[in-house]
């Protein structure tokens, strides 16, 4: 499997594209043998009754997934789930993603610039072929900085720089949404701490249900133990203990390698 | 000899005959083969009589044929070579001479007497000792899967009555004219007649009684605490034990079942008015099928990819089958009721986008918020609620990973945290997932534990471990933060809380440490905040439930009711269908004054 192939399935649900916010998600079951996973939507078009999510194939079910032809029909698509993202006018925004973290950044983006927000959007990819939703974000953010890890595209190196630049020159920026890899997150985290600016994070923790049953998304927000599904996915960045989520969503790593195994076998 | 009587010495096999010169018994017990053997002799030569567990001649060994109507000798016991035969007794049918054993029953010697004479079936006991004696049948036990192989499978545990069993069990109700057994049961089954009905032999009869005030009989006679409920108030208990209800009751829904004689009920004209069932479990079905009998059209939304709530996702296959979940399902089905799965109602619908479309909503999605203690390393890995563990073995059926895709949580040192039957429910699904020793920590002592007797009982049974009065106060992690162990605290009962069972006041430095490499957390459910979220104006009490009338189960928000867990927190799946019931009642109520009203207009 070529690794990181992003996909962009576009899922004809018209109850949910009624009513699914940026921020919130949806799970889907491929099959009747399938795990329930969640996937946070990337766009919708309530009028087509349509919703759209990107995703990298990383595991089992995202695998199954690429296998589907256009056309095909998903076992299960719940949602909406979780709680939409606080969006209002508040001035001058930054929206800051990597990898297919980016999917969602631009849902959340677009609402803010239809709230009014001036929005400066820095997207990150590990490489230009990895790039996506570029030129939609380019019609939703007044500003834009791209990165690539090894320079292939934009300026070379992490988001945190452009953001440490734009720290260090504005001081109106009001908010800071952040969604990626957990590890990126934690490092905005870090950095915006410094100069005090509200961060905004969507974790992406391992669910189940997706409904606040199972607790399984349980995170660590300032002290308390929340769950992701029905108290998030967004949380004040500098609230959230990542090392307990990293540890927590490394947890099925071998499990999820078996059972890709034990498909193609 | 009373009827019943004899039954129960046909089929039970394990009595034991005695000889009444020595103390030889005339059990044999060879391979799986239980038989009685006597020694006979017929024209002068000896020859070995064995008898089968029912006393029908089995095989005689002997160098001359015997003919049918030709009457032994003598019969003699195999190891003194007396002579069984009572000069004082002949045989009640056809006047031969009989052999007398002791047979040993409810804890009495009893002369029992053989008819000498082949082919001749009587045996039995004399009208005079009869009279001495007034035998009692004592409370059937359910067959159930032996312990040792059912910890390796999912199988169900107990196997059900035979129709012999429940005869029997059902000849030991006093028929009461004032029965208790029917206060003791939240949806007021009729039990004397259902078990009436059992006792002629009217299996199909007596699940219809049943089915006319409970819809799920099949699913309580496994889940009900019938020992709290019905069964507590039976007037039997008070001097031995009460009469096996709910193996009765699982016995008629099971013969049903299984015999194809289930009919879909006579649904009245419809009424053209909506209702929406909120959550596809016990007490949603139940408002479901009373109200589709009534001829409303019902539509049943349930949040998660497969129907019945709790039935599915929380108890676990051995204890209740899904495939009788299922059936339960497709009967309301056939009956016309409209289910949509994949609905979480609050994010896709609220509560007023229903009302908009149907006349009534039924709010019955349960407690759904999983419980932690809040103590330290609660977020280790391989630390799990209950619901967690559960739906991941029951819903997604993790425990045949990988050829389901979602993992499978497995320890060999498995802690679970409380004492309710969805501990027990965790404690042996992970025995039978590949642990090796499974430990309930519970902070109150044995008498306090709020699970079911039987469920308790199995628990034992399969060689769970029970840490009484102890409670965890941290969980330690490894380097890579994966439970390693847990340090607990003991406890000792104080002074009895609100909830009547003694409060547990733990004891100072009696810290001590266990072992475990997986633990469950298994104390109770919260309520689940979506749909309030979205409805602002349902009313919510001190504890976060919803608050209703408790006589209409209606919220303050006009023709919106409520049941079950989201309004009285974790209770039974019969309480749930109570609530239902008493919905299901008052919504029947106010709508046809309404739609009379509407057409007087």
């Amino acid at each position: 499997m070529a690794k990181g192939t992003i996909i962009r399935f576009d899922i004809s649900a018209p109850k949910i594209a009624k009513k699914i916010k940026a921020g919130q998600f949806v799970i889907i079951r491929v099959n009747e043998t399938g795990e329930r996973i969640p996937l946070t939507v990337a766009d919708k078009d309530d009028f087509a009754g349509i919703i759209t999510i990107i995703f990298q194939v990383v595991g089992k079910t995202t695998a199954l997934m690429r296998s589907l032809n256009e056309g095909d029909i998903l076992m299960d698509v719940v949602g909406p789930l979780g709680r939409p993202a606080e969006v209002e006018k508040m001035g001058t925004v930054v929206m800051v993603g990597g990898g297919t973290g980016v999917a969602i950044l631009y849902h959340v983006a677009k609402a803010f610039k239809e709230a009014g927000n001036y929005v400066i959007g820095i997207m990150g990819a590990q490489e230009k072929d990895m790039l996506i939703l570029e030129n939609e974000m380019r019609a939703v953010c007044n500003e834009i900085v791209v990165t690539t890890d090894d320079g292939s595209y934009g300026e070379r190196g992490f988001v945190t720089q452009p953001l440490k630049k734009y720290l260090e020159e504005r001081f109106d920026i009001k908010l800071i949404y952040t969604i990626g890899p957990i590890i990126m997150m934690k490092n905005v985290c870090k950095l915006t701490e410094k100069y005090n600016v509200k961060t905004m994070v969507s974790l992406n923790p391992i669910m189940i249900d997706g409904t606040g049953m199972c607790g399984g998304c349980r995170v660590k927000v300032n002290n308390e133990t929340k769950f992701c599904c029905v108290d998030g996915p967004d949380f004040i960045g500098h609230e959230v203990d990542f090392e307990e989520l990293i540890n927590r969503n490394s947890l099925y790593l071998k499990q999820e390698k078996d059972s890709l195994l034990y498909s193609i076998r | 000899m009373l009827e019943q009587d004899v039954r129960y010495l046909k089929y039970k096999t394990y009595l034991s005959f005695y000889c009444p010169h020595c103390s030889n018994t005339f059990n044999v017990e060879r391979k799986h083969e239980k038989s009685l053997i006597f020694n006979a002799r017929y024209k002068n030569k000896d020859l070995v009589l064995k008898l089968s567990p029912f006393l029908d001649v089995f095989d005689i060994k002997a160098s001359i044929p015997i003919k049918m109507g030709d009457v032994l000798d003598d019969l003699l016991c195999p190891q003194c070579k007396k002579s069984l035969i009572d000069p004082d007794v002949k045989c009640g049918e056809c006047g031969s001479n009989v052999g007398k054993a002791i047979v040993s029953a409810y804890a009495k010697l009893i002369p029992f007497y053989f008819c000498l004479k082949h082919g001749c079936e009587w045996h039995g006991i004399t009208k005079e000792d009869e009279k001495k004696i007034k035998l009692k049948i004592p409370r059937q036990d359910m067959p159930e899967q032996d312990q040792r192989l059912r910890i390796d499978n999912f199988q169900e545990v107990p196997y059900g009555y035979t129709s012999e069993l429940a005869l029997l069990e059902a000849g030991r109700c006093l028929q009461c004219k004032k029965p208790r057994c029917v206060e003791g049961c939240p949806v007021n089954v009729d039990i004397p007649s259902f078990i009436a009905l059992i006792a002629e032999e009217k299996f199909d009869a007596a699940v219809k009684k049943i089915k006319e005030t409970n819809v799920l009989p099949s699913v309580c006679g496994r889940v009900c605490p019938q020992e709290s409920q019905c069964e507590a108030k039976c007037v039997l208990g008070i001097k031995d034990e009460p009469v096996a209800i709910g193996r009765l009751e699982r016995f008629v829904a099971d013969y049903e079942r299984k015999m194809d004689l289930v009919k879909i009920p006579e649904i009245r004209n419809n009424t053209n008015q909506k209702i929406a069932v909120i959550g596809s479990g016990p007490g949603g079905l139940t408002i479901a099928a009373d109200m589709r009998k009534l001829g409303y059209e019902v539509t049943i939304f349930e949040a998660l990819h497969e129907t019945g709530g709790v039935l599915t996702y929380g108890i676990p296959e051995f204890r209740l089958p899904k495939s009788i979940v299922q059936f339960e399902i497709d009967y309301l089905k056939k009956m016309g009721c409209r289910i949509e799965l994949n609905h979480v109602i609050g994010n896709i619908l609220t509560i007023d986008e229903l009302l908009d479309h149907f006349d009534s909503v039924y709010i019955g999605v349960g407690a759904g918020l999983p419980w932690f203690m809040g103590i330290e390393g609660e977020s280790l890995g391989n630390v799990f609620s209950a619901n967690e563990f559960l739906t991941r073995m029951n819903l997604m059926k993790a425990y045949r990973f990988p050829e389901y895709d979602t993992p499978m949580p497995k320890g060999n040192k498995v802690a679970v945290i409380g004492g309710g039957n969805v501990a027990m429910d965790c404690a042996r699904t992970a025995l039978r997932t590949g642990a090796v020793e499974v430990t309930i920590v519970y902070r109150r002592s044995r008498n306090e534990l709020p699970a079911r007797s039987e469920e308790v009982h199995h628990a034992d049974e399969e060689g769970i471990k029970f840490r009484l009065l102890t409670s965890p106060v941290r969980y330690i992690g490894t380097d890579t933060s994966l439970v390693k162990g847990m340090e607990c605290i003991k406890m000792e009962l104080g002074e009895p809380d609100s909830s009547g069972r003694r409060r547990p006041v733990p004891i100072e430095n009696s810290n001590f440490t266990l072992d475990c490499d997986m633990v469950i957390v298994a104390i109770g459910n919260g309520p689940n905040p979506i749909i309030f979220q979205s409805t602002p104006d349902l009313k919510l009490n001190k504890r976060g439930y919803i608050e209703v009338n408790p006589k209409t189960n209606e919220t303050p928000k006009e023709f919106v009711y409520a049941g079950g867990d989201i309004v009285t927190g974790s209770a039974t799946v019969i309480e749930a269908m109570g609530a239902g019931r008493i919905a299901a009642n008052a919504m029947h109520k106010k709508l046809s004054t309404l739609s009379k009203k509407k057409n007087s207009l």
